[in-house]
């Protein structure tokens, strides 16, 4: 299958969801979107863009395999974990940065982000696995 | 404190390194520290609350009962032990045992996933997370028994799944209602809430039972039992044994953690059903083993006999029953595990499981003989093995408080135990090989292959002459598991 309009259509679109996702996985910790939700879109746009062209030459244009990505996803969960660990406190007890952007606007950083960002991975990874073995 | 969610972190850690593992090599070395690590992390916590008491933490730094807590009390920690025991010798035995395919690396990572499983189910205090442990048993579980995606496999994982799908659904049904009744999810709790409930306990009866089918699905009781002989002995015999010893007894677990509260409340009702299903389930299982000529197949029905002893000690509810209890889970999952590996050595020797092909095993190799007698004998209760206590704890729990029915079922049962056992010793090791079947002369085992046996096989003995020892041990669990004043008053501070 050979669809010209859609393979044009596709890079714009792929990286409008791309960066949905990123805004979904930003917003995550106080309104709806977080990892999940944001690795979801962000799969998404990757099934886009094997709708397009197949899932074949998908798979060979991603640089990480799935299982990678779940690894990576993974990893950087840990690492969310190692403040609350060497820090002494309860596992998983968030900690915050408070950065004074302007003078109304203070951006808050902290573990719950980086927990989310590892989870987002992973998702991206167990969406890649079900597309790819699902086209074998 | 970080020594409570050790059991949990130090899987998780594992599956990241294994998934970045390039050789083999590597990812054996890793199992191998890793479960040595675990055992140790289970023992020095077990020690810690054997002196200091309960072990708590509050995930993310919110407090009880509102966050996800984890708790290690004294039952937590001897279940965490026992299987970090069971986990050390299965992983030595995956290495002679399980076949070098391309999935052997992907073994071990789902190995970790589900001991990350089984101990968060052991340690956790809050009763929708241990559905989620629950949840990651049985994937890492459905992933482990399809390995090698024959069809034969494919089968048997399929009804593992579904059946314990539907287990999953029950659990989630019974968690929402109690939550819906009694406004919590942490366990302590809810022990105090349902040790005060003052309304029409009808109501939270029918929430209970819910979560008995599915804890029942889970452990395999009497009419819901028959995914186990159907799935388990389609795998690898190293997926098998390391079932076998303990996916079933993390449902005893949550029964016997979770009933004791409503037991406490309604003992008539709770106690009638237990027992009525204890005997059922001991001798079902004991009749359909002896049916069976399929090693596997008589270890399988063996399982779902002796978790009816499990739950007849939880049902007959003293303390005395509930450290039989524990003390014959201890004993089981060790035992348990070591027949079927018993059984992977026969077949790796033979080539089958099947005990009319199988014969002449005591002269060509005696040591294995003596390898599979002593968890033989100690399933079936010979005296000074760890079976032998703990079927005498029960039994003597069972006749001092009156239910006469259940504890000659279970002296009955034990009948059949034995039968089942010297059935597999008379076929498979003392009558003459049959002459139509060939012998893989070639393959001789060393000591590698019987190692992870050793080990077992010498708790099995050390656990019969330490006996009072450990008996200390189960009932100190028994007691708080009984009174959970100080369970509560360390959760809820």
């Amino acid at each position: 299958m050979n669809l010209n309009i859609l393979q044009y259509a596709e890079k714009p679109i792929r990286w409008l969801l791309i960066i949905i996702s990123i805004v979904a996985l930003l917003r995550g910790h106080n309104y709806p979107g977080g990892g999940f939700i944001g690795g979801l879109l962000a799969g998404l746009a990757i099934v886009f863009q094997s709708l397009a062209y197949d899932v074949e030459t998908v798979r060979k244009k991603m640089k990480l395999s799935p299982q990678s990505f779940i690894g990576i996803g993974l990893a950087i969960a840990a690492i969310s974990l190692l403040p609350s660990i060497i820090g002494g406190a309860e596992l998983m007890q968030a900690y915050w940065v408070k950065l004074q952007i302007t003078e109304s606007y203070v951006l808050k950083l902290g573990t719950p982000l980086i927990f989310d960002i590892g989870i987002f991975f992973s998702v991206i990874g167990i969406v890649l696995m079900f597309i790819f073995n699902l086209s074998k | 404190m970080i020594l409570t969610t050790l059991p949990i972190l130090i899987p998780l850690v594992l599956i990241i390194v294994l998934m970045f593992s390039k050789s083999s090599i590597f990812s054996e070395v890793v199992t191998i520290i890793g479960t040595f690590t675990l055992l140790a992390v289970s023992l020095i916590a077990t020690i810690y609350v054997n002196n200091n008491g309960l072990l708590v933490a509050y995930i993310g730094g919110w407090q009880a009962p509102y966050g996800i807590t984890l708790v290690i009390d004294h039952f937590s920690s001897i279940l965490l032990l026992t299987t970090s025991i069971i986990l050390v010798s299965i992983s030595i035995y995956a290495l002679k045992y399980f076949p070098k395919t391309s999935q052997y690396k992907r073994f071990y990572i789902f190995f970790f996933t589900l001991t990350m499983g089984i101990n968060g189910a052991f340690i956790t205090g809050d009763i929708f997370n241990l559905y989620v442990w629950f949840e990651v048993m049985l994937l890492s579980s459905f992933v482990l028994i399809t390995f090698g995606n024959q069809k034969q496999q494919l089968q048997g994982g399929i009804k593992y799944l579904a059946m314990n799908l539907v287990g999953s659904l029950f659990l989630l049904a019974g968690i929402g209602l109690i939550y819906g009744k009694t406004g919590t999810l942490n366990i302590a709790k809810l022990a105090e809430i349902i040790g005060n409930y003052e309304g029409e306990i009808f109501w939270l009866n029918t929430s209970g039972i819910l979560i008995f089918i599915a804890f029942g699905i889970k452990a395999a009781l009497f009419p819901l039992f028959y995914w186990l002989p159907a799935s388990y002995h389609t795998p690898n015999i190293t997926i098998t044994s390391l079932f076998a010893g303990i996916l079933t007894k993390v449902g005893v677990y949550a029964l016997v953690r979770f009933f004791t509260l409503f037991l406490a409340i309604d003992q008539e009702f709770w106690q009638n059903l237990i027992l009525t299903i204890a005997g059922l389930t001991m001798l079902s299982g004991g009749m359909a083993a002896s049916t069976q000529y399929d090693n596997r197949k008589i270890l399988s029905y063996h399982i779902i006999s002796q978790i009816g002893y499990m739950i007849m000690g939880l049902g007959i509810f003293t303390t005395l029953s509930i450290a039989g209890a524990i003390f014959f889970i201890m004993h089981n999952m060790i035992a348990k595990t070591n027949v079927f590996l018993t059984a992977g050595m026969i077949d790796k020797i033979k080539g089958t499981y099947n005990l009319k092909n199988l014969g002449g095993l005591y002269k060509s190799n005696p040591l294995m003989a003596f390898l599979f007698i002593i968890p033989a004998f100690a399933l079936a209760g010979i005296p000074q093995l760890s079976g032998f206590f703990a079927k005498f704890i029960l039994i003597k729990a069972g006749f001092e408080d009156g239910h006469y029915i259940t504890t000659s079922v279970a002296l009955f049962t034990g009948l059949l135990t034995l039968y089942s056992m010297i059935k597999i010793w008379n076929e498979a090791f003392l009558k003459k090989a049959p002459e139509h079947v060939s012998d893989n002369k070639n393959i001789k085992l060393t000591f590698k292959d019987y190692l992870p046996s050793v080990i077992l096989g010498s708790i099995s003995i050390l656990m019969g002459i330490f006996a009072s020892e450990v008996f200390d041990f189960v009932h100190h669990a028994a007691e708080s598991l009984m009174d959970n004043a100080t369970y509560i008053k360390s959760v809820l501070k």
